[in-house]
């Protein structure tokens, strides 16, 4: 009934199918990164993830030392959709030990 | 197509549009077109203080590509129903 076409791995939209209703990571432009679980995407990367953590790096310097501050913000939302024209990539998450 | 057909079955509920300048509006889900352009109704912007020039908007047209997120509302998520769309939908793309 075609069901060896849909599990089938072709292109590397498939490797993302893989991850349905499992948590990813991504990053995304302008120094972003997510963590959440996958529920949603298309062919242009919109997701919708639950469950997420958005996590925001920047970076300061100091006037007077000049180095490097490097700072995180980090929020919570139960249900997102992303847009996907600012997904950079897409994987399992990280094992961050 | 999805998305379209997701966010037509969200009209009517809150949600939040983060766009890509940082701006975040909420309000009602008036419509969404294949574009994902978004018709906001009774819109209040979420941080006041810092985008007072919004404060006397009360309906407005966002275009698409600028939206960032859009913060859905926990229960207008079927989770099964999205996970078989996407399944389709995904194959043959």
């Amino acid at each position: 009934m075609g069901s060896e076409e849909e599990s089938a791995v072709k292109e590397p939209l498939d490797l993302i199918r893989l991850s349905l209703d499992e948590r990813i990571y991504v990053k995304l432009r302008h120094d972003r990164e997510l963590r959440g679980k996958l529920h949603a995407y298309d062919q242009h990367l919109n997701m919708i993830l639950g469950d997420v953590e958005e996590i925001v790096t920047s970076v300061e310097i100091d006037d007077e030392t000049y180095e490097e501050i490097v700072r995180t913000t980090r929020r919570t939302v139960p249900f997102l959709f992303v847009r996907g024209d600012g997904v950079i990539l897409v994987s399992p998450p990280l094992r961050t030990a | 197509m999805l998305f379209f057909s997701y966010f037509k079955d969200l009209v009517g509920r809150e949600v939040t549009v983060e766009l890509k300048n940082d701006l975040a509006l909420r309000g009602t889900l008036h419509s969404v077109d294949q574009y994902l352009n978004i018709k906001l109704e009774n819109t209040r912007v979420v941080d006041q203080d810092k985008y007072p020039h919004m404060l006397s908007v009360r309906n407005c047209f966002i275009r698409g590509s600028v939206v960032r997120y859009v913060q859905l509302p926990p229960d207008g998520v079927d989770v099964e129903l999205l996970h078989d769309a996407t399944r389709r939908e995904a194959r043959g793309g």
